[in-house]
């Protein structure tokens, strides 16, 4: 069985929810709709206070190419574009719509787009139109993956259906339910990418839904679908790789630079919604969990609906709840506002008590070697805590900060409860602030010099 | 709903100076945007939200977990070098530990004494001296070791040689003798050897002791064999805790197998000593073979316990293995050619300032810098 080297065994923690229907939540009285739910350029308001609109209407355009159109998810008035409230803390300009109580929120009649007669380049818009980004977590817009440079061929698709984080099983259930979207959505990107193979890795925690999978490929697909050790960080694009394929993205690189392509299974199985009925991506699979959580459920939640009301539906918070958290518990965002609405990018909503949070006093660093034994990519956290305490970043990057993806193996291991990786966030964010005002002071000299 | 963070400070600072119309609309979006959850719920009895980074889990593991499972295992060694030398064991290994404690806790932080790392070393210090020590040395090498060997290098993480040992190294420069003389094993466990209770700089030796070789103290000087049997049970001379090596590998084997010890330390320790060994003794008959060298003296504690000490091992697994083959190897030229019966405890002080050295050189290689391996798919 596939797999990489390192990475650590949290408890899996998804009985809650793996064997629960995906169920649909009726919709809010409210939505709050941010621009900026993606990487890359936010997209640009079509829509102000007091407009009308209809459910999967577009209300912001995708300002450039690595940037995604965001769309209403449910009839009614637009109250005002905002700044609200955003899942990652900051406040963020929004459309704020309140929704029609009458309408039937049907959606209006599309034309599907013919996927056989669109060059690459035609899905490639079309995906971008649609609104369709990483439904992972990380958001990046999809269609970007579909349009490689030249300079880096692409042979294989990689559908990422590991799920390594603890609690989540949003994408479980799409496999188990709606395998032949997975396949449609993939049997596109073949056609966008001029590929012609795919392998879809699932950790093999989930028979159920490697079975469905298997079972449901296309006979004119080249198309495998492979059980990986359960072990996290699994679903990481670049550990993936190395468990499936045996590629290792060079330091620095991108999966296109060994020649693949990885994507979520949710946000493939979002890639064929779009090409099956030409609606573009306005609600997502949420997966409600945590013992915090008086029902947890699998929920398909239009995209905008705030946390409190996603709570609401599902019983409300037990009395000992402490943390509501977007996202897994190894990477996800604690969230201070429950006002804030979820995302295409939000896997889920893990609410945790006292009990499940680990809170204990910070010691010293003790040597004991965990991290480096934890890290997927052979960082050395102990020392780079060392120099992230005292302010070192250029050393830090010499040490290849720049390889972390703060997920989160150093500080779950680390004995004396040492925050390595919000250390190592906090001192990427700081070298690219550093960085940038390198370039400005050098253009203002060059300015100066001229 | 309470949350730690005020929400809405950041917004109203904003607000300050704008256009009424803007405050209300902002004050309007506030009470949706953030206190939604409240209007459902009462004040009282709903959840406070609490704000962390990532990780929101924690493997159960802690430092003071790993340092007081330490010390548990070593309960039993304990228990038997009692056995074997009566309750004078007790009293050495109360002594040594009180000498840390008590510095620890005066001079180290605030309850840092919790953590287990000073009785840790307190028990390994104690179970380095010959039963028949005076106890007032016993605390002063507890003493000496925590303030010198720990708290003054920033206390605990941040030492670099091993604290017991720097203590028993203190202890055998200032009282060689009495470091020297090891008593006869005790007839019952209820023994005390009359010297524990020698006053502060009194000489020791003038205390009547049946002193009783240890084994390589014969091998060296008289050049006589003991039998293995005898070694691996622990009925000979030697320290507290040099005698019980069967009981210390098990109590060892449990720990690497919680993960508590890196097992490639103590193997690497083992096979040097025996491989070196092995091949002088083809060389040159006269002198010991493999299993006696590894049976005899320190080497088995110092393997087990001491060398594996996490803040003075290295961090990488390559360095485990090259700092344990140089514990092995000096312990064996030390105990053949040196002036002292024993050299264990110099040879892993030696490789503990080697340290540094060893994890830069061991570093792993960063994920992607170095060359893939073959396609398997």
């Amino acid at each position: 069985m596939g797999t990489f080297h390192h990475g650590v065994h949290p408890p899996e923690l998804k009985e809650l929810t793996s064997s629960l229907p995906i169920r649909r939540m009726p919709f809010p009285e409210l939505l709050a709709i941010p621009l900026r739910q993606h990487a890359g350029a936010p997209a640009r308001s079509l829509v102000k206070r007091g407009d009308r609109v209809e459910r999967g209407d577009k209300v912001g355009q995708a300002v450039g190419f690595i940037s995604s159109s965001v769309h209403a998810s449910a009839a009614g008035t637009v109250r005002d574009v905002r700044l609200w409230p955003h899942p990652d803390g900051s406040m963020a300009e929004t459309v704020v719509i309140e929704v029609d109580p009458v309408s039937p929120q049907s959606l209006r009649p599309r034309i599907v787009p013919e996927w056989e007669g669109l060059t690459p380049q035609e899905v490639v818009a079309a995906i971008q139109d649609a609104g369709v980004v990483g439904l992972g977590g990380a958001a990046f817009p999809a269609h970007v993956k579909l349009a490689p440079p030249p300079d880096a061929p692409v042979n294989v698709i990689v559908a990422n259906g590991a799920e390594c984080e603890p609690y989540l099983t949003s994408d479980h259930r799409t496999m188990v339910e709606y395998p032949e979207r997975v396949h449609f959505g993939l049997r596109i990107m073949m056609h966008a990418l001029d590929v012609d193979r795919a392998v879809i890795g699932v950790e093999a925690n989930k028979p159920d839904a490697i079975e469905a999978l298997r079972s449901t490929v296309p006979e004119d697909l080249d198309i495998r679908v492979e059980g990986l050790r359960v072990k996290y960080p699994q679903g990481a694009e670049k550990m993936m790789l190395e468990s499936l394929l045996g590629r290792r993205v060079p330091s620095g690189m991108l999966p296109m630079h060994v020649g693949a392509v990885v994507q979520n299974v949710g946000s493939i199985a979002a890639i064929a919604e779009v090409f099956e009925t030409g609606y573009p991506l306005i609600e997502r699979i949420v997966t409600v969990t945590g013992p915090g959580i008086r029902r947890p459920a699998n929920l398909i939640v239009p995209v905008g609906t705030r946390i409190a009301d996603v709570l609401e539906f599902c019983g409300g918070m037990t009395p000992d709840a402490e943390r509501i958290v977007f996202g897994g518990p190894m990477m996800g965002n604690a969230q201070p506002e429950p006002g804030a609405p979820v995302l295409k990018g939000t896997t889920g909503i893990v609410v945790l008590t006292g009990e499940a949070i680990a809170r204990e006093r910070e010691l010293a660093c003790i040597r004991c070697g965990r991290c480096l034994e934890a890290c997927p990519v052979f960082l050395d956290p102990a020392d780079l805590g060392r120099l992230a305490r005292a302010g070192h970043y250029d050393e830090m990057l010499e040490m290849h900060l720049s390889e972390c993806m703060l997920c989160g193996c150093c500080s779950y291991v680390c004995p004396s409860h040492i925050p390595l990786s919000q250390m190592f966030g906090l001192a990427k964010a700081m070298t690219r602030k550093i960085e940038r005002r390198r370039k400005e002071e050098e253009e203002s000299a060059a300015g100066a010099a001229a | 709903m309470n949350v730690d963070r005020g929400a809405g400070d950041g917004g109203h600072e904003r607000l300050r100076g704008e256009p009424e119309r803007r405050r209300e609309a902002d004050g309007g979006g506030d009470r949706e945007a953030g206190g939604s959850g409240a209007s459902g719920a009462s004040a009282s009895g709903t959840p406070r939200l609490h704000l962390a980074p990532s990780p929101h889990i924690h493997s159960p593991d802690s430092t003071p977990r790993i340092m007081w499972t330490v010390v548990a295992t070593l309960v039993p060694v304990i228990a038997a070098s009692t056995w074997f030398f009566g309750l004078s064991a007790l009293l050495v290994l109360a002594a040594a530990t009180l000498g840390c404690f008590i510095v620890e806790r005066t001079l180290g932080e605030r309850g840092s004494v919790g953590d287990g790392s000073a009785v840790i070393t307190g028990l390994l210090l104690g179970l380095t001296l010959p039963a028949g020590i005076p106890l007032w040395m016993a605390f002063l090498g507890g003493a000496f070791a925590i303030g010198f060997g720990k708290l003054i290098f920033g206390g605990l993480g941040q030492n670099i040689f091993n604290p017991a040992l720097l203590g028993r190294a203190f202890l055998q420069a200032a009282f060689p003798t009495a470091l020297t003389t090891w008593p006869a094993l005790a007839e019952r466990w209820t023994h005390i050897y009359a010297s524990n209770l020698a006053l502060p700089l009194l000489s020791p030796g003038k205390v009547d002791v049946v002193t009783m070789a240890t084994p390589l103290g014969l091998m060296k000087f008289e050049h006589q064999g003991t039998d293995l049997l005898k070694l691996a049970i622990g009925n000979t001379g030697g320290s507290l805790g040099e005698t019980a090596g069967v009981l210390i590998l098990v109590c060892g084997a449990y720990l690497a197998w919680k993960r508590y010890l890196n097992w490639r330390i103590p193997v690497a320790i083992f096979a040097a000593v025996a491989a070196l060994s092995a091949l002088l003794h083809a060389v040159r008959p006269s002198l010991p073979g493999a299993p006696f060298m590894l049976l005899s003296g320190g080497l088995i504690l110092g393997a087990v316990y001491m060398a594996t000490d996490m803040v003075t091992s290295p961090v990488t697994n390559l360095g485990s293995w090259i700092f344990g083959l140089g514990i092995g190897l000096i312990t064996v030229v030390i105990r053949l050619w040196g002036g002292l019966a024993e050299g264990v405890m110099y040879s892993i002080l030696f490789m503990n300032a080697l340290v540094p050295f060893i994890d830069q050189a061991t570093r792993p290689a960063t994920f992607g810098t170095r060359a893939a391996r073959k396609e398997t798919a």
